[in-house]
């Protein structure tokens, strides 16, 4: 993975006494909470309801043990002794001091990590695919471009006070799991006919209260232009995207009123004009600086089979079951990408305490080549285990509370902390995730019924992403009473879709029995081989309404 | 009300001047005028000999003067609220874009957390509250050593900088 040389390290260094220096004033009433507001929301720091919460930037979400383990010696110090991955794959704290924030990212910096850009209307942690480096059919290494853009957008002086925040996401295998199409920029990595790498670009996708699938705006733009096409892209956006209302203030808004075809024309014209200026050109010395770091590790020649492995899942039908579901196809024989739960029956989705990430660590350490990566879905993932080594692994894992066999089923959920936490929720999410977890929690149930993403959302800014959860639900506030809202058939990969409201909400004594009758009603019409978004998307709305709105 | 410009703090030279108020009495006076008034009086207002200066509100994009820019010496650009950032890139579009030499100046919401963005963004003068002291803006600005990215200022990117460093070393 990258390593900073003296150059980042001296830039995050800097970054820690200016922050000190900001809180300092707060501290001493020097300015107020209003004019300090502008300066802590360029550091991941939020007023929430109960208290002041950080966020922790993980690029493009490549954790190493050594990070994981400052993580929870920080979490214990600094706070209640865990933390709760984010969809954005990220780290929060929830209960650290303001006073203590200089310190703790002081500590952070030790281990090469920061907030810069976690917050604010910036360009936010780049994110990408959870399996890069692992996966087959993988153009290169998408966390290459993540770095050089995480540099190029580093306290870039233009684009630090853009109409709204910015996401980036990349993904370098057709078959995407980073929802490029949902994010403000998406860049999928590929090849041309002449084997040459570049970018095809999206623009304009976004949750939030506007939820809109992104437009290929480039087709394939050049290893050394997609600098020059990035900040064309962001020069426009802050130009003319809109600043009299926030809600409105999305790139995706700019896209809808002037037009696909006006956008890329005025982004191409830009980029034409920075292009002759050269200064943006991307060094192919550069590149390769960056793709050193992230070269495979130093991958064994294995059989693909491992006779160990195919013992132990003969002997445990516990193991079995957790490596059919938790484990992926890695592109090295003998290889296996395993997937760590952070959603266990009644749980909260994406926390963990300070011993499970050590344990984590130690793992990492033992079998995963001292590395991590966490996912949007708000779990976590060792890109690279010999197959051999599964059952040590498994071990590990079920000793910590993190084998849960349930990755992509019912109960893996994806949540926003709702109004347990956030000052802008309407409603709980997390208490629900519990309860739907709780409802489902017979693994051959789940299995049965199959993969099934449910993404809850406590209000409407969509962080629990539910317009693209195959099962969607949102919180609302309907005269005080927490209200639910479902949506049906979004999606956020390669086809990917907006869910579809299927008609009145529910109170929060009635949502989980709707989400039941939904699931029933799959489970009688489905056909052979279908998941619920197959079938959804073969019969519609319609059969799941009757039956919803007949019962309810 | 106070001026820094090319990071020394001095008197203004020059007059804001509103749409419907009289230029000032010294015929050498430098004024600035909105880009409404500019679109009315320019030729009057280079036929006084005066020294000229237009100050674009958000929204009014510099292609909308790039044309007049080598009779300006001076454009201000208003920053209606901190958030407000795109004169940022108005301010990258005069150096880069329109190569204009003369001041481009930063009007209204410039708070010091956003000293360096400016500079970095080819502002060479800054209207800042009288809290500000020299000692701030030297902190303000010295805040980073490197810059990961090119602007409209000389500063190298770090990737350039990462380029001499390895050819010093291979040299050595």
């Amino acid at each position: 993975m990258y390593r900073y040389d003296e150059f980042d390290h001296q830039l995050v260094r800097e970054r820690v006494k200016q922050f000190r220096g900001q809180v300092a004033r707060r501290l001493s009433g020097e300015i107020t909470e209003d004019e300090f507001k502008p300066l802590r929301l360029m550091n991941g720091v939020y007023l929430q309801l109960h208290a002041y919460m950080l966020r922790i930037a993980v690029p493009y979400g490549t954790l190493s043990s050594r990070q994981l383990r400052k993580l929870a010696e920080l979490a214990r110090k600094y706070d209640r002794g865990y933390g709760h991955f984010t969809t954005r794959q990220n780290l929060q704290l929830n209960w650290p001091a303001l006073k203590d924030m200089p310190n703790l990212i002081e500590e952070l910096a030790t281990v090469e990590m920061h907030c810069i850009q976690t917050s604010g209307n910036c360009i936010r942690n780049v994110t990408s695919d959870h399996y890069a480096g692992a996966a087959e059919g993988e153009v290169e290494d998408p966390r290459i471009i993540c770095e050089i853009i995480r540099q190029w957008s580093t306290f870039h002086p233009e684009f630090s006070y853009l109409p709204r925040k910015f996401k980036i996401a990349v993904s370098a295998t057709e078959h995407d799991r980073a929802a490029i199409r949902v994010h403000d920029i998406g860049i999928r990595v590929l090849k041309n006919g002449l084997g040459e790498t570049g970018y095809e670009v999206w623009i304009g996708g976004g949750l939030g209260r506007t939820p809109i699938i992104g437009k290929k705006v480039g087709d394939f733009i050049r290893r050394e232009d997609l600098l020059s096409y990035l900040e064309a892209a962001l020069r426009v956006y802050n130009m003319s995207g809109r600043r009299d209302n926030m809600y409105k203030s999305r790139i995706k808004i700019l896209v809808h009123e002037i037009g696909e075809a006006e956008m890329k024309r005025r982004v191409e014209a830009e980029f034409e004009e920075i292009r002759k200026e050269g200064r943006l050109q991307l060094p192919d010395e550069e590149v390769e600086r960056i793709r050193r770091y992230f070269a495979a590790p130093a991958f064994e020649t294995l059989p693909d089979q491992s006779a160990e492995l195919d013992a132990e899942m003969a002997k445990d039908e516990d193991f079995a079951h957790w490596v059919r579901q938790n484990t992926v196809k890695h592109k090295t024989p003998g290889y296996a990408i395993v997937n760590i739960s952070l959603k266990p029956i009644g749980g909260t989705p994406g926390d963990i305490s300070s011993e499970q990430m050590e344990a984590v660590a130690d793992l990492a350490e033992k079998y995963a080549f001292s590395e991590l990566r966490a996912a949007h879905e708000q779990n976590l993932t060792f890109a690279h285990v010999r197959k051999q080594d599964l059952r040590a692994v498994y071990d590990g894992l079920s000793a910590a509370g993190l084998a849960t066999p349930n990755i992509g089923l019912i109960s893996d959920q994806i949540a926003c902390p709702g109004l347990d936490y956030c000052a802008l929720a309407n409603a709980r999410s997390i208490p629900l995730a519990q309860e739907i977890s709780e409802r489902f929690a017979d693994l051959k149930l789940q299995h049965d019924i199959g993969r099934l993403h449910i993404n809850i959302s406590g209000c409407i800014n969509a962080c629990g992403h539910h317009h693209v959860g195959h099962i969607g639900i949102l919180g609302v506030d309907k005269k005080g009473i927490e209200n639910y809202q479902i949506t049906l058939g979004g999606a956020a990969d390669e086809i990917a879709s907006v869910g579809d409201i299927i008609g009145p909400g529910f109170t929060d004594d009635k949502i989980v029995d709707a989400i039941e009758t939904i699931v029933m009603t799959y489970l009688d019409i489905r056909q052979e081989g279908e998941i619920f978004l197959d079938t959804y998307r073969r019969v519609g709305l319609q059969p799941f309404k009757d039956k919803l709105y007949a019962t309810h | 009300m106070q001026l820094i410009k090319d990071g020394a703090f001095i008197a203004d030279p020059w007059t804001h001047v509103g749409d419907e108020d009289a230029l000032p009495g010294a015929p050498d006076a430098g004024v600035i005028v909105s880009l409404e008034r500019w679109q009315r009086e320019s030729n009057e207002l280079i036929a006084s000999g005066r020294p000229l200066g237009v100050q674009l509100k958000s929204g009014q994009d510099p292609s909308e003067i790039a044309r007049d820019l080598e009779k300006l010496a001076l454009v201000g650009l208003e920053f209606p609220a901190y958030r407000n950032g795109r004169a940022y890139s108005y301010a990258s579009l005069l150096r880069q874009r329109y190569g204009f030499k003369g001041e481009v100046r930063a009007v209204g919401n410039v708070l010091r957390d956003q000293f360096l963005y400016m500079i970095r963004c080819g502002f060479d003068a800054l209207e800042v509250t009288d809290n500000i002291t020299p000692a701030i803006y030297a902190e303000m600005i010295g805040e980073f050593t490197h810059s990961y990215q090119t602007a409209a200022d000389d500063r190298p990117a770090v990737m350039s900088l990462r380029q001499r460093l390895a050819a010093k070393n291979a040299a050595d």
